[in-house]
């Protein structure tokens, strides 16, 4: 792999100079393409507040060894919103639900949610759950984000 | 870490493999990255096969199962190798979480040879054959030949895994877990029961009890001669709770940061009595 290699984040290619080839993608996210939507907590695969999607495949990035992933489509938090000053349905969600307390699990949640919806648009409780079980909150007791998934399964079903 | 290769086919993941055969082979990442990240380990050379095509691939035929190395967790529950496959489909299940399911893989958690691995007492019971390419030609084995410690592997340098192959029995499966939650948990017990009725056997597997991932061969044998293989009759209690402490002597655990050996052996007995009976139901058992 050749130093600086290349990845393609939310439609533009970004060169990684620099870097070490050791780096995960979700350093490589936040340390250089200023990415910092992605956030990093345990770096083991626990928590999901780095996740993205990979050529559409729901994935926690700091599993993901950034070197290996050139040439695939990488879309974070940041490449969700269909504008750049547009909220996305599930965004909107969240907000209105009051679903967001401390915030540092809200991009992984809202990348995940993203993912479930692309499949589900009914999801019952359990299928929200399992579709988040990966992902830690550690205030709201996930009832609010229980209510924002509903919320925004229900604007997708009704095409708005 | 001086350089990522990232194969393309089986070729390429060959030709690196030859040309650096100490380097360290990158799956999913669900376990290897962890280190990485942690800097526990540094390899020179990597070798990246999750794009590799030949190793996604797996196929159904009447009696046998072959399951590429890289083929991952997500696909395990959502193919049809769900139903040619069910206690792989549910030990997939509960490992990790939707993200952990897309990434990690077969031939991962066989590389990593963990004793908590949760496909292994599946690939266990199902008389697995492990496929390994490298410069000398294809290997195949069983897994007590694969795997020959707590993270150890009888894989030599330069060689690759690439499948699994598995028999395909007439009979209910299982797959049962403890852990302190149902997502994201590293088993603490598990253990996989799968029933023969053609060749009229029970084949059972631990995970997270010992060292390797121990068949309970006296207590299957035991039990076969105990069920009512004409008629379907339901096993009895004593006879399963009796093969549920037959099992849990197969056992060798130790206590560690996830458990005790006492409760291992306990839930060990637990989960082997529950998958008799579920897969020794009235009436049921050979419609799977």
């Amino acid at each position: 792999m050749p130093d600086p290699y290349s990845l393609r984040v939310n439609g533009v290619d970004c060169e990684v100079a620099d870097s070490d080839l050791a780096e995960s993608l979700l350093f490589v996210l936040r340390e250089r393409l200023g990415l910092t939507g992605t956030k990093n907590a345990c770096t083991e695969g626990e928590c999901s507040s780095c996740a993205v999607l990979i050529d559409g495949v729901l994935t926690c990035s700091c599993l993901v060894l950034a070197a290996t992933a050139a040439d695939q489509e990488i879309t974070t938090v940041e490449g969700l919103g269909d504008g750049r000053d547009e909220l996305s349905v599930v965004q909107e969600a969240f907000v209105h639900e009051g679903a967001v307390q401390c915030g540092f699990c809200t991009p992984g949640l809202i990348v995940a949610v993203h993912d479930l919806l692309e499949a589900n648009t009914e999801p019952s409780d359990g299928d929200v759950r399992e579709a988040l079980s990966g992902n830690l909150c550690r205030c709201t007791g996930y009832g609010r984000i229980l209510a924002a998934v509903h919320s925004a399964a229900a604007t997708k079903r009704s095409g708005s | 870490m001086s350089d990522v290769v990232v194969a393309r086919s089986l070729d390429e993941a060959q030709e690196a493999l030859a040309h650096q055969p100490d380097a360290t082979v990158l799956a999913g990442g669900t376990d290897l990255m962890v280190e990485i990240n942690r800097g526990l380990r540094r390899p020179r050379h990597v070798v990246g096969v999750a794009q590799v095509p030949e190793l996604h691939r797996w196929s159904v035929a009447d009696n046998r199962v072959v399951v590429g190395a890289g083929v991952t967790y997500t696909e395990m529950m959502t193919t049809a190798l769900a139903d040619a496959a069910p206690a792989l489909a549910q030990a997939a299940r509960t490992v990790g979480s939707p993200p952990i399911r897309n990434a990690g893989t077969l031939g991962g958690n066989l590389g990593t040879a963990s004793p908590a691995g949760d496909t292994l007492p599946v690939l266990a019971a199902l008389n697995a054959e492990i496929v390994v390419t490298g410069p000398d030609g294809e290997r195949r084995m069983g897994l007590d030949d694969f795997v020959v410690g707590v993270k150890q592997t009888s894989l030599r340098p330069g060689e690759l895994i690439v499948a699994a192959e598995l028999d395909r029995p007439r009979g209910r499966q299982e797959f049962l877990k403890i852990g302190p939650r149902n997502a994201m948990v590293i088993s603490m017990a598990g253990l996989a029961l799968v029933a023969d009725h053609d060749a009229r056997t029970v084949r059972c597997a631990l995970g997270a009890v010992a060292a390797g991932i121990p068949r309970a061969r006296d207590a299957e044998v035991w039990v076969a001669e105990r069920i009512d293989w004409d008629d379907g009759a339901a096993v009895s209690d004593a006879v399963a709770d009796e093969f549920g402490q037959r099992v849990a002597a197969a056992a060798s655990p130790i206590d560690d940061h996830r458990s005790t050996a006492a409760y291992r052996r306990h839930a060990v007995a637990v989960l082997a009595t529950r998958a008799l009976k579920r897969a020794f139901a009235q009436g049921g058992g050979d419609d799977a």
